[in-house]
């Protein structure tokens, strides 16, 4: 009798035992199950709010270490489809007094050409067709093929960098072939340059376009009276266009070059064009070969780069360089 | 073990899963309440120039004098660039900035909130504020570093109101009832919405520092829930031709997402001519801004402003 007992008291006793694992078995799976859904929460908000937060979208400008390189197709971004009207809302400029800007636009002619090719008149010069090329006289969008549509100049000439000065020549003979009379000035900027024409009539007012000269920023190395960047843009006067035109017909210039700005400021030095100063009144370039946040951010451009060695004229420095 | 490690991926599953349903019913909410903020939230327009012509000469010139914006920049350690930028820049053109930091910096003097949490930060900022400059101020400006503010068309835009109302304007949203300001677009709150937010600061039913039960309820949010309290409401800043002055983007975002979203038409403009704000710019591009805006000008066109606003003498104004 007490054997059973006993047995029974054994197996009352391994049953307790046996509920107790089984509790705190059950108290473990609990809690794991708790930890797992806390951390799976955590995991699952901080995916989110990765997901949802900005992303930041700048592209930075790239400084070519060559001063004669230009900004091709580098960046690669996405180009903008569409077109925007900015002066849609001129409502909000009725009391603006633009007289003496009208004035000038009839005294002082800019035909504007800028430099493009096919695969850029949609992704650039589409823009630049947009914005600033209306204030020119007259704009030309000069590229190796024809484009009717555009509508764009075909130079007959291959693309690419080593082209470029053979572009420039023969643009400038379509110009001067074509349209020498409907213009004072002829400026030459690329497809990724943004220019102030009223800025510039201000500039060239004081001159004479009889006279031969021409303005751009100028660099002081390889031409003694310096060249001007083709980066920044450069203006022609009517007298300088013709010469430089003359200039191939007679030999007197070469006619192939890998760096275009440096061969044609050779040229007009040939020629006697003067390369004349363009600095505003306190001394600040208003020709710029890079984009804005190059030049107004102090130390932006180290102070090795060629730059600073290249630049005819001591800089100014002030609070900013422009 | 096996029952240990299935029970904690099941916890796993379904704490995530948990956690996507907040999230998308969070969204709903919001994207709901977007739909209907075309028709349902109050505008408030920038004075007509015919209006201000009309008063007298040396009125405008008392007019121009009589407004004095004080600037609240709330900083954190890491927008130390941004903050560089916005201390060169706009912010001299307040006519006093104070920079409110979650802590100490040492490079640069600010106002150390002592806290990491925006909300708090801001609360305190509007606190120390209005107890110290209630009697010199009579508008206030809060921005993030983030924000190019043009202070003279925000003294153009506030010309013909007055500050003893409770006026609380920028770029609004609305979200399910509440119609609340967006803190990148830059608050405006005039001296009586201060005196009326402070006056509630200190009672955590209606202003409680810890909004939001499961998620944070973002600080231009509890702003406006206080406000609403204190019966101040958000009104949506319009230029006279009804076009946003308070922008909580760039100009480049703005054109960049004109052009995708109609990559067929001609689109009409961007921005208002009189913008006050920009928002997500870098550092670069808030010197590029202000060369933009202050310096460069295309020669022979002059617009006749009906008013000059001065900077403070011997600020460091350019």
């Amino acid at each position: 009798m007490s054997g059973t007992a006993g047995g029974g008291a054994l197996r009352l006793r391994v049953q307790e035992i046996h509920f107790r694992e089984m509790a705190s078995k059950s108290w473990l799976n609990f809690l794991t199950f708790l930890c797992g859904s806390a951390i799976g929460f955590v995991l699952c908000s901080q995916l989110f709010s990765i997901l949802l937060g900005e992303q930041g979208d700048t592209q930075p400008n790239i400084l070519h270490n060559d001063p004669h390189a230009r900004h091709s197709d580098d960046n690669g971004q996405n180009h903008l489809e569409g077109q925007m009207n900015f002066n849609a809302d001129s409502s909000q400029h009725k009391d603006e007094n633009t007289d003496i800007a009208e004035n000038l636009y009839r005294k002082v002619k800019i035909l504007c050409w800028v430099m493009t090719g096919p695969q850029n008149l949609e992704k650039k010069a589409k823009h630049v067709k947009a914005t600033w090329a209306q204030r020119c006289n007259k704009v030309l969008f000069m590229s190796s093929e024809e484009d009717k549509d555009f509508p764009a100049v075909g130079l007959k000439t291959r693309e690419g960098r080593d082209q470029l000065y053979w572009k420039t020549i023969k643009a400038f003979q379509y110009v001067h072939d074509h349209y020498l009379e409907d213009a004072d000035w002829f400026m030459k900027a690329d497809d990724d340059t943004y220019v102030i024409l009223d800025n510039l009539r201000w500039l060239l007012s004081k001159y004479n376009p009889e006279e031969p000269i021409y303005f751009g920023r100028r660099f002081k190395p390889y031409v003694k009276q310096g060249y001007m960047s083709g980066g920044a843009g450069y203006v022609l006067s009517k007298e300088a266009l013709k010469r430089f035109v003359d200039a191939f017909k007679t030999d007197k210039c070469t006619h192939s070059s890998s760096i275009e700005d440096l061969a044609l400021g050779k040229c007009m030095e040939i020629i006697n064009v003067e390369a004349g100063d363009s600095r505003d009144t306190v001394g600040k370039e208003t020709f710029h070969p890079f984009v804005p946040e190059h030049h107004l951010i102090k130390g932006y451009l180290p102070r090795t780069f060629w730059y600073w060695n290249y630049n005819y004229y001591p800089p100014v420095e002030t609070l900013l360089d422009c | 073990m096996l029952s240990e490690s299935s029970s904690f991926l099941k916890g796993v599953m379904l704490g995530s899963i948990f956690c996507a349903l907040i999230t998308m019913l969070g969204h709903v909410r919001i994207g709901h309440g977007n739909r209907m903020h075309q028709h349902e939230h109050h505008h408030l327009q920038a004075p007509n120039k015919e209006d201000i012509l009309k008063i007298s000469e040396d009125e405008r010139m008392e007019l121009s004098k009589s407004f004095r914006v004080y600037c609240i920049i709330l900083v954190k350690p890491k927008d130390v660039s941004l903050w560089a930028a916005v201390r060169e820049t706009w912010t001299k053109h307040c006519d006093k900035a104070e920079f409110f930091s979650s802590e100490n910096v040492k490079v640069f003097e600010s106002i150390n909130m002592e806290t990491d949490d925006m909300w708090l930060m801001m609360r305190k900022a509007y606190k120390y504020a209005f107890d110290k400059y209630r009697d010199q101020y009579n508008w206030f400006f809060l921005a993030r570093p983030t924000t190019f503010a043009i202070i003279e068309n925000l003294k153009y835009f506030l010309l013909k109101k007055d500050p003893s109302q409770p006026f609380y304007l920028g770029h609004s949203i609305k979200s399910g009832d509440l119609e609340y300001v967006s803190v990148e677009g830059g608050i405006v709150l005039s001296i009586e919405s201060m005196k009326r937010l402070n006056s509630l600061l200190g009672i955590p039913e209606k202003c409680p520092e810890q909004g939001g039960m499961i998620w944070k309820i973002s600080e231009d949010k509890q702003l406006a829930v206080c406000l609403k309290y204190a019966g101040v409401f958000a009104e949506n800043a319009e230029d006279s031709e009804g076009k946003d002055v308070f922008n909580t983007k760039s100009v480049g975002l703005f054109i960049k997402e004109a052009m995708t979203n109609h990559p067929n038409l001609v689109v009409e403009g961007c921005c208002s001519d009189t913008a006050v704000t920009f928002n997500g710019l870098t550092p670069n591009q808030m010197h590029v801004m202000m060369y933009g805006v202050y310096r460069l000008r295309a020669f022979g066109h002059i617009f006749h402003d009906a008013l000059v606003f001065l900077p403070p003498n011997g600020s460091d104004n350019d």
